[in-house]
């Protein structure tokens, strides 16, 4: 009984001193997190043109000033929405025509880094960096060397946005086609189909509703990016954006007009694909 | 078979017919749908003129200028100077009287090419050109005007261009020019000079176990610093490829990334407990707050970016509260919307045992919600990596700062390369280290 008791005490003991270790670990990595949060912040501020503290208390100024202006001036805002919605077209059109293109270039390479898929089983590591390298070249990049050959335009940005989708989504999609069942591939080998039938007819059903949760997911993330692609030079509303900031004083009624439709647009779209992402991934009737 | 079933089988056949022809058609309509979209786009986009404005001469530049140098040997015509410099930057000038050593100087320089052709720059300011597969060319200057006298029997080459005080030769591998104020050669090499050492630098142009050598237990070259360190001096402030700067700019970015991210999480994790149905008692509360994170999502980091750099100025600190306020509104959501989903039986327990509030939180929450938020956050600092890319080319800070930079030259492609090669490791490595995190502490 006491050699129980005793045992049953040294047991205590040990776990507590294992809390305690745990205890004190994470208490460690707690204060380098903040150690490392600090001295980042201190740092950032330090090389920064302006401190956190001086412009505290701005952040607030130029909103105010771009409003009062817009609201002196408000008959011009339905002119100037009326004005930029062809400019809003063309952002959310690099930002579909990238997302089409991009996710039917994903797909390919999905299917083809994916093991037990594969169409040259040995390639797929191959394929996984690419796309790793097709995910880390910042979109910016591949527009400003397309403008560079292209001159502007949404092309560049399209192109660069559809090279970055790819990578993204390929990544996504090869992990939801890892997860699909593969009798159906199976089944369609063993009566002669060759692998592009056996993508089409055995994966592509199974995938077909995440994927396409995916792809939408990547329009909304698309039409941000085109719009910040359109403040380097390649059309869209981003441009226009710029060129009322440019101008100053005078125009913030159209930087006004400008945050609002891109403001709504995102909000609009965000809600509708939101929604039909729900129905795709839980079913008809979930939304 | 009972009546009934017998009766519902016309009904099944048409209704299994009718869902057959709506497959048949949205088979159809689908593709024509996108493809009549695309031949929409193919018109608004003006691809038609794109292919008329497009440079392909610009693309062999870029290419080129990716991955090669090239060195040029100028001779200033009114004093007889001959200075080689890489790129024709100051900053990569050889020290007078010194030249690569495919150029020997002297009264006559005499420069040698790949293809086997030879550049002789005469005492008298004439220059002359032994062209491999062509013959002997030779040009002098006679006032402002360039007298060109060709091999005798022969047109002018397609490669030559000829005007009253300009000529000019391209030979793809070397470049030849001739004005009155100054005769250059441009010799086109692979690689990136100077990348290690520049030319004022004792270590340039020694090899490998050379410098391990003099590192390891030659003599000091400068009495002042040990090699290694005189090495590590030397290639930090190389004025030609700045690593030194460079090196901060990444480490900027990535600050950027580091401090938006986490920061929106510190933000977004007390604010969620707010937004969440089972722990807001407050629906008012709730809901300002749910709205607030639509609104910090909705307005782009484009539009905080603008907003911000008003208030603080270029540099990192902007582009890291940028990414703060958008990701503050997205991690607010997943968050709150991971709080909605925890299992309520855990809290029960932790509260039975007669816990208050804040360590049911501690024990029965956060233990469930842990590894939702942990990997969250890991996943936007890789991607806010990427991002803080962007965001630094448009508030001015970071690497995305150089790469515009050089970009905007259109002629530093080799530095723009470089960077590009650094972002990219830079995300990869980002990318490997969440993923390492998020198995050790997520998977066990």
């Amino acid at each position: 009984m006491t050699l129980a008791n005793a045992a049953l005490a040294n047991e205590t003991a040990s776990y507590l001193a294992h809390v305690r270790r745990k205890r004190l670990y994470g208490g460690a990595l707690l204060a380098l997190f903040a150690l490392l949060m600090l001295s980042g912040f201190k740092l950032a501020n330090d090389r920064n043109a302006g401190g956190f503290w001086d412009g505290l208390h701005r952040i607030f100024d130029f909103p105010a000033e771009i409003f009062s202006e817009a609201f002196v001036n408000w008959r011009n805002l339905p002119g100037l929405f009326v004005k930029f919605v062809p400019s809003l077209i063309e952002t959310l059109n690099i930002a579909a025509v990238s997302t089409l293109f991009g996710a039917l270039a994903a797909a390919a390479l999905a299917l083809l880094s994916t093991r037990g898929l594969s169409l040259w089983p040995r390639m797929t590591p191959l394929f996984r960096r690419m796309m790793d390298v097709m995910r880390a070249i910042p979109e910016i990049v591949i527009a400003l060397v397309l403008i560079f050959l292209l001159g502007g335009g949404p092309v560049p940005a399209m192109i660069a946005i559809a090279f970055h989708t790819t990578g993204a989504l390929g990544k996504l999609f090869s992990e939801a086609a890892e997860n699909a069942d593969t009798k159906p591939v199976e089944g369609l080998a063993s009566v002669g189909a060759g692998w592009a039938q056996r993508m089409w007819f055995g994966i592509l059903p199974q995938v077909a509703p995440n994927w396409s949760s995916y792809a939408l997911l990547r329009f909304e993330i698309n039409i941000r990016a085109s719009a910040i692609l359109g403040f380097v030079g390649s059309g869209g509303i981003g441009y226009d954006l710029k060129t009322a900031l440019q101008w100053g004083q005078g125009k913030y009624d159209a930087v006004v007009a400008i945050f609002a439709l891109l403001f709504l647009t995102i909000m609009i779209v965000d809600h509708i694909s939101d929604r039909a992402r729900a129905r795709l991934v839980k079913g008809e009737r979930a939304a | 078979m009972t009546a009934a079933a017998i009766s519902a089988v016309p009904d099944l056949h048409q209704m299994v017919s009718r869902k057959f022809r709506h497959r048949k058609w949205r088979a159809i309509a689908a593709p024509a749908l996108i493809a009549a979209y695309l031949a929409y786009v193919f018109f608004a986009f003006d691809l038609p003129g794109l292919m008329s404005r497009a440079r392909p001469e610009n693309a062999a530049i870029l290419l080129g200028d990716f991955w090669s140098y090239k060195t040029h040997v100028t001779r200033d015509n009114r004093s007889g100077e001959v200075v080689s410099a890489i790129e024709g930057e100051r900053k990569g000038e050889y020290p007078p009287g010194q030249a690569p050593d495919w150029v020997s100087l002297g009264e006559v320089t005499r420069i040698a090419l790949p293809d086997g052709s030879e550049v002789l720059f005469l005492e008298d300011g004439s220059a002359r050109l032994d062209i491999a597969g062509y013959g002997v060319m030779a040009m002098a200057l006679a006032g402002r005007t360039i007298e060109l006298n060709l091999p005798p029997g022969t047109d002018k080459p397609e490669w030559l261009s000829q005007s009253k005080n300009r000529v000019s030769i391209n030979r793809g591998g070397w470049r030849f020019a001739m004005t009155p104020s100054k005769t250059e050669v441009f010799r086109y090499q692979i690689g990136w000079e100077l990348f290690f050492f520049t030319l004022d630098s004792p270590f340039h142009g020694r090899s490998l176990p050379e410098l391990a050598a003099l590192a390891l237990w030659q003599p000091r070259l400068d009495p002042a610093l040990p090699n290694a360190a005189a090495m590590a001096r030397d290639f930090w402030t190389n004025a030609m490829w700045r690593h030194g700067e460079v090196a901060w700019a990444m480490f900027e970015t990535v600050l950027m990334a580091f401090l938006g991210t986490m920061g929106a999480g510190l933000i977004a994790l007390p604010l969620a407990f707010f937004a969440a149905s089972n722990f807001a008692p407050a629906r008012a509360l709730r809901f300002a707050l749910r709205r607030l994170f639509d609104f910090l999502r909705g307005v782009d980091g484009l539009i905080w970016t603008v907003i911000l750099s008003r208030a603080f100025g270029p540099g990192p600190m902007t582009g890291a509260l940028a990414i703060l306020l958008t990701d503050t509104g997205t991690f607010g959501k997943t968050f709150s919307e991971a709080l909605e989903n925890i299992d309520a039986k855990q809290v029960e327990g932790v509260q039975s045992t007669g816990a208050h509030a804040v360590q049911q939180m501690r024990f029965g929450v956060i233990p469930q919600v842990a590894p939702v938020i942990l990997s969250q956050l890991l996943y936007y600092l890789e991607s806010n990596t990427r991002s803080a890319t962007v965001i630094g080319a448009l508030v001015g800070g970071g690497i995305g700062l150089l790469l515009t930079q050089a970009i905007i030259t259109q002629k530093d492609w080799e530095e723009v390369c470089y960077y590009m090669v650094l972002v990219v490791l830079t995300v990869m490595a980002m990318d490997s280290l969440s993923g390492w995190i998020r198995r050790r502490f997520i998977k066990g």
